[in-house]
């Protein structure tokens, strides 16, 4: 994917705030990046442009080589659905539902068959180390396992690209630890994983570091590794 | 997503949020309910009173007494004793009043009544012939009396079927001897049944030769009122004008202020009646109307609160793939669903209602169709209105800002 001269910029009432002003950055598929930045930086602002949650307000987004920034709303939630696995800070899991229930979601927006929805789900949380608690609601869950539901939800549609926003921020270091670790093996499964961050411990993890101030790349470095 | 799916998940977000859910469809039901049930009050009502009134006839007019004055003193309407068989006589002439059919002069008594060891006290009225025409009623069995035996004085009785059962004579009732006041009279026919007019029972009654009654039971001359029927219901006016024309130049009057009779027509109370009870009914819709407004409110409060909560929930679904027009079909079923189990619940309880009501309390309770209808599209427009206009706006928002919002 490739980001050229990216700009955002939101309104805050009478003010004009600059999210993002030209940002230019190219991932390859596979690759595990970490994305680092203070508060304010911008580094969610870029994520939820990279996942189709936003839209920036000048610049081309290309996504396997298609401007994304020319989609409809249909075919940027087919995108969502087919490419992108979301994993929140908030977990955002439905409240009401069971875990292999929220597990299925994406799949119900793909047209997948019931019977084979199940089926996946549950191969899904068994990946996440979670086959024993597959009926069991989000409030029944601790919070490491609940990111854990969210991240078998991510990776039940087999999407090429792992979004990771503050996936740890919520969650003590054990499980914290956890959720990484799942997340680097989805990266060596192939996937592109990008991960948002304000930890540099938790930074280091991926295999490329990009550092992000004031809307602007400061640095973008290969780790050590 | 297929229509199976999003008819699968919105039934699952009515079911998760029980309470909700329920408080909604009960708003609706009891506004749909009230609804049904005051229109039909109303318009039971005014069937009611049309009934009773039509019971008389559209071409009838009513003969009464005006008021006495003694000492100065006016009394009122019907105190005065100053109509006479012989005025009812007079009026029946067809040369006098060629648009009166039938004349049926009435001399109303409550008498106790007896046959055998049985007694029973009811109302004993004597009056012409022509009573069955005027009244517009049949006999059973055996025959009404005879213009021949009216005159003759005979000692005959026409008697109602109620009277014949609370008399014990019900089984072979012609022939029986029963006695009023002392005097004794053959029944030679049985009325056929009219049912409740008014709150009286119109199959409760003995009627007898207007002769009779005046010499042998009230004995006196005056009668009580004086039915008239005109040749049609377009002749009433012109029946009404020979009427009073040839009793204030019976009774001597000049003044036609100073009348002493008093003549009604039951078909013009009905026009009259019809319009109250239109009113009445525009009323009671008018309430109705209210309670489904005040039922709505609560009902677009409960969806929009619903809504602007679930806005989180559609931004997750809209990041997981959701297009808007999925969105927005969820919430289309949802607040279908919604509705119509209130409307066709607020339906079935004001039917339930209109039907057992009227066995609890004497009340009469017309189903209305129209409002039946009308408060199930009502209810409809409620849910559609207020549960999907603020979905389809959350359905439009950018993912992450629905996703943000709190």
């Amino acid at each position: 994917m490739e980001l050229i001269d990216l700009h955002k910029r939101y309104r805050l009432g009478a003010m004009t705030v600059e999210a993002l002003h030209g940002v230019n950055l190219r991932i390859e598929a596979g690759e595990f990046v970490s994305i680092i930045g203070p508060s304010g930086s911008g580094k969610s602002t870029l994520m939820n442009i990279l996942g189709c949650l936003d839209s920036a307000t000048s610049g081309v987004y290309e996504l396997d080589g298609v401007d994304v920034s020319e989609m409809d709303e249909t075919r940027l939630a087919h995108v969502r659905n087919r490419r992108v696995g979301f994993v929140f800070q908030q977990f955002n899991l439905l409240a009401s539902l069971s875990a292999w229930r929220n597990v299925e979601m994406p799949l119900i927006y793909s047209g997948v068959a019931r019977v084979e929805r199940k089926e996946r789900a549950l191969r899904s949380l068994q990946r996440v180390n979670l086959g024993d608690r597959v009926d069991h609601r989000p409030s029944e869950l601790s919070g490491g396992q609940q990111q854990r539901v969210a991240v078998a939800r991510a990776l039940v549609n087999e999407p090429s690209l792992v979004l990771a926003d503050e996936p740890t921020g919520n969650l003590d270091s054990a499980s914290a630890t956890d959720v990484l670790s799942l997340l680097g093996e989805l990266n060596a499964s192939g996937r592109t994983v990008i991960l948002i961050t304000h930890d540099v411990e938790t930074a280091q993890r991926a295999e490329r570091v990009v550092r992000i101030r004031d809307g602007e790349i400061q640095s973008d470095e290969s780790t050590a590794s | 997503m297929s229509y199976l799916e999003t008819i699968r998940s919105a039934f699952e977000a009515i079911w998760s949020r029980k309470l909700r859910s329920t408080l909604t469809v009960l708003g609706i039901l009891i506004g749909i309910a009230a609804v049904i049930m005051t229109v039909g009050l109303g318009e039971g009502a005014s069937a009611t009173v049309n009934s009773a009134i039509s019971s008389l006839g559209t071409n009838v007019l009513v003969l009464t007494t005006g008021s006495a004055t003694s000492g100065g003193v006016r009394g009122g309407s019907g105190t005065a004793t100053t109509l006479t068989y012989a005025d009812a006589k007079d009026l029946a002439s067809r040369s006098v009043c060629p648009n009166i059919v039938a004349v049926a002069p009435m001399v109303v008594t409550i008498d106790e009544v007896k046959a055998g060891t049985k007694n029973w006290t009811t109302q004993v009225d004597g009056t012409s012939a022509s009573w069955l025409k005027v009244r517009d009623r049949t006999v059973a069995e055996g025959s009404f009396f005879t213009p021949a035996q009216v005159n003759d004085g005979a000692a005959v009785a026409v008697i109602g079927s109620t009277t014949a059962t609370q008399l014990g004579i019900g089984g072979a009732p012609l022939g029986q001897e029963i006695s009023v006041a002392g005097v004794p009279l053959t029944v030679i026919g049985v009325l056929n049944t009219a049912g409740d007019s008014n709150g009286i029972n119109e199959d409760d009654m003995i009627l007898v030769p207007i002769t009779v009654v005046q010499s042998a039971i009230a004995g006196s001359q005056s009668v009580s009122l004086v039915y008239l029927e005109a040749q049609s219901q377009s002749a009433l006016g012109a029946a009404y004008d020979e009427a009073d024309s040839e009793l204030l130049a019976l009774h001597q009057i000049t003044n036609p202020k100073d009348a002493d009779f008093t003549i009604t027509a039951p078909s013009t109370l009905e026009s009259t009646a019809s319009s109250v009870n239109d009113a009445l009914t525009f009323l009671l819709a008018g309430i109705a109307a209210i309670s489904l407004l005040v039922g709505g409110i609560g009902v677009m409060n409960i969806m929009l609160v619903s809504v602007t909560e679930r806005v989180r929930e559609i931004g997750l679904r809209k990041a997981l793939g959701a297009t808007p027009s999925a969105i927005r079909r969820q919430f289309l079923v949802e607040a279908t669903t919604l509705g119509l189990t209130g409307g066709f619940l607020g339906a079935a309880v004001g039917v339930l209602g209109a039907v057992l009501i009227p066995h609890l309390a004497t009340t009469r309770i017309d189903i209305v169709w129209w409002a039946v209808a009308g408060s199930i599209g009502v209810a409809m427009v409620i849910g559609l209105g207020f549960g999907v206009y603020p979905a389809a706006r959350a359905a439009r928002l950018a993912p992450i800002d629905a996703l943000r919002s709190e």
